[in-house]
């Protein structure tokens, strides 16, 4: 599966040389078509070794994911937190780094942060420190940036995703990757490059907005890995509400820190690849970098230890023109702020003000059903397989739907997901809509999966009157059964008039069955099928014509 | 008792002190009163070098006291309270050039000329007697604001739409956008710069 997605990301369009701005020197590389199957697998030895004989490769992956807290108001500052406004617009004074201006802590910020540490197994640190990191450019106006770097507010955790392996993608396994610490830090403004003019424009709406940051350990080695990672976050995020976790509206950037080594030798020099802007993306990118950098040393040449932004249009990494050398930040505490303490119920002080307290028991108690926990209850209560509640969780909105549906309608969970995993979802991802935008409304489905199950109609008939739903003309399911005269026939009488006619139609055929030519009978079904028009139901056709031909 | 007089010589008269003719000797941290009945002269020239000997000859009467009358006692001791430490020179070799270079590129300060170096060289020096402390068993102390509570705020909006005030500020703005230079440019390399750090040895 590895070596299958290697190919696909061989094929990908290749940048050309120039747009590499190769600012190392080093062996001039032929230009690699058709390397043939190197291996970038798992760890674990299943990797097979390349063509050429080479030791297999191995890639170490690390994510830094900053997420944009869900507030009314900025980390340190009482102006608004929103995606698109004018310019400018939701800017304090503190936020610009006007003189004289000093940081007061968001509490919703602190309790999004806490409660993310607890849903990701982290032991939360009662003490946290605040320090300053400094750089310039131009949209950090205070040329720091206030983060936590010494002693943040959550370490140590763990996050649990699933991804489907084996040739066809149909076995699910669970893999952990180990959460280093998740910190609070300010967003910086945003900078539009107007290369024309050679001049950037700065927007400070963004600046000092609540980030937290999770750094993960680097223990994935694959973009698909990565990407499963970064999904199920995302979906802790949503669930917990501590961030929306929008990719496309930046309120979840990732960066990954990528290399490769031979098993058994030393991790190799990584690289940083950022400006990711989909989950789709991030698989792509990173599996690109991992194959840049195995080109790169089996060419004889080294990879620098260098920042590189990934080109969605060209599908490749580009170094980054700023960032060349490594930086030195100068951390340093942050003089205007405290160190932030946290309580618990044992140490909770008698006579605190409520409102200067963030108790961590009582945010724990207060914790919603992770996705984790949702879809083994899924699994328990509906009877459906684990790879249906993982499909149904990923939706968004999708499980409400289904949720929906089985209330209204008796028909049982493991054949009603066949129809939501397959039809709705087939039709829903054709169309490019979501769930919520679907013109099939839960009501109208559980009203034509009524009739299937009541025996109006058959199983073919329901799909042709789901397809005319699709058509969203607020016809209900009824309405359309009635018009395409799909209803099954219920008259006994009428079916075997019908199939005495065909019977008699076909001689040659009843002569067949009667020899002992069982698989003839289909095609008599078939005929009657076709007659009635699909009204027969299948089940009662064979029963008769069984009767008649055993006359 | 050069260096006193010296010292005394360096405070800058009438430096606005609220009660009349009263001097600070920060030195000393020494509280000492000059003629009471205003004037120009800061300390009878012989007045206060008698006053000094007593003190220096350890005159306090066992007990730290404040000098001056009762109503201004305050909390500065006579003696001083501090050790001298020896200011030793910097014990690698200097600040080397690839140092300064570093400093300059990261902190964009420009240094100027050797002067400016060797100043950073006292103030390293200054800074180096802490070593003399022992510090074994001690947390160190990330702030001076550890024993105060970190207020938190209500997650309400109460300020932002000041652009006309913030972009006032700016000497080029577009369509309230602040202009910015396209991207940091980094110092040129110290062979290509035209700076003291040059002549190196």
């Amino acid at each position: 599966m590895a070596a299958s997605i290697l190919r696909r990301s061989l094929l990908a369009p290749r940048c050309r040389a120039g747009d590499v701005a190769a600012l190392h020197s080093g062996p001039s590389r032929r230009r690699a078509q058709g390397l043939g199957p190197i291996a970038s697998g798992r760890r674990a030895g299943n990797s097979p070794a390349g063509e050429r004989g080479v030791a297999p490769w191995v890639a170490v992956v690390g994510l830094e994911i900053h997420a944009q807290i869900s507030s009314n108001s900025k980390l340190f500052s009482g102006s608004q937190v929103q995606f698109a406004a004018p310019p400018n617009s939701l800017v304090s004074f503190f936020d610009a780094s006007l003189p004289g201006t000093l940081p007061a802590l968001n509490r919703r910020c602190v309790e999004a942060a806490v409660m993310t540490g607890l849903a990701l197994n982290c032991s939360i640190n009662k003490k946290s420190l605040f320090d300053r990191k400094h750089y310039f450019y131009a949209d950090l106006p205070a040329g720091y940036q206030i983060t936590q770097q010494r002693l943040p507010v959550a370490v140590n955790g763990s996050l649990s995703y699933s991804l489907c392996v084996g040739g066809k993608k149909n076995q699910m396994v669970t893999r952990t990757v180990r959460i280093k610490q998740i910190q609070l830090e300010q967003d910086s403004g945003k900078s539009l490059h107007d290369d024309t003019r050679s001049q950037t424009l700065i927007d400070l709406n963004r600046a000092d907005v609540g980030l937290m940051e999770v750094v993960m350990e680097p223990d994935m080695s694959s973009g698909e890995e990565a990407a499963a990672a970064v999904r199920e976050l995302q979906l802790i995020l949503q669930t917990l509400g501590s961030s929306q976790a929008i990719m496309a509206e930046g309120q979840l950037r990732v960066d990954a820190n990528v290399s490769v080594h031979h098993p058994g030798e030393a991790y190799g020099v990584r690289t940083e690849v950022k400006n990711i802007n989909s989950a789709r993306f991030l698989a792509r990118a990173i599996d690109y970098e991992i194959q840049r950098q195995i080109k790169e040393l089996e060419n004889g040449g080294t990879v620098m230890n260098e920042t590189r932004a990934f080109d969605y249009k060209l599908g490749c990494t580009i170094p980054m023109r700023d960032k060349e050398g490594k930086q030195d930040y100068r951390f340093m505490p942050e003089p205007n702020l405290p160190p932030l303490i946290l309580y618990d119920t044992k140490s909770l002080p008698a006579n605190m003000n409520h409102q200067q307290v963030v108790n961590i028991d009582w945010i724990r108690e207060r914790l919603p059903d992770l996705p984790s926990v949702r879809r083994v209850k899924l699994v328990e209560q509906y009877g459906i397989l684990p790879e249906h509640s993982f499909t149904l969780l990923n939706e968004d909105g999708l499980m409400e739907f289904f949720e929906n549906v089985v209330r209204q309608t008796p028909m049982n969970p493991r054949k009603l997901i066949g129809w939501i995993l397959n039809d709705m979802l087939g039709y829903l991802k054709q169309h490019n809509l979501t769930v919520k935008e679907s013109p099939v409304s839960s009501l109208f489905l559980a009203d034509l999966l009524n009739l299937l199950e009541k025996g109006t109609i058959s199983s073919s008939a329901a799909k042709q009157v789901l397809e005319e739903l699709w058509k969203g003309e607020e016809k209900t399911p009824l309405q359309i059964v009635k018009e395409k005269k799909l209803e099954l026939i219920q008259d006994q009488q009428e079916l075997e008039q019908i199939c005495q006619a065909v019977m008699e139609g076909h001689q040659e055929e009843v002569m067949e069955i009667k020899k002992g030519n069982q698989k003839v009978l289909n095609k008599l079904i078939g005929l009657v099928q076709r007659t009635t028009r699909g009204r027969a139901d299948p089940v009662l056709v064979k029963q008769i014509l069984e009767k008649r031909l055993s006359q | 008792m050069t260096h006193i007089r010296s010292a005394a010589r360096d405070c800058v008269p009438g430096c606005g002190n609220p009660g009349g003719g009263r001097m600070w000797i920060l030195r000393f941290g020494r509280y000492i009163r000059g003629a009471p009945s205003g004037g120009a002269s800061y300390w009878g020239g012989l007045s206060l070098g008698s006053r000094f000997t007593q003190a220096a000859a350890g005159g306090s009467d066992g007990r730290q006291e404040a000098a001056g009358d009762p109503r201004r006692r305050g909390r500065v001791y006579q003696n001083p309270t501090w050790q001298h430490v020896e200011q030793r020179p910097l014990p690698e070799k200097k600040v080397t050039v690839e140092v300064l270079d570093h400093l300059e590129r990261l902190a964009l300060v420009d240094f100027r000329n050797w002067e400016g170096v060797q100043r950073l060289e006292k103030a390293i020096q200054f800074a180096d007697q802490l070593h003399a402390v022992n510090t074994e068993g001690v947390e160190p102390m990330d702030s001076v604001l550890e024993d105060r509570c970190l207020y938190l705020r209500e997650d309400n909006i109460t300020e932002g739409n000041c652009t006309e005030e913030l972009l006032g500020n700016a000497r080029e703005t577009v369509e309230e956008y602040f202009i910015a230079p396209p991207g940091n440019i980094p110092l040129p390399k110290l062979e290509e710069r035209d700076t003291f750090l040059q002549v190196s040895e």
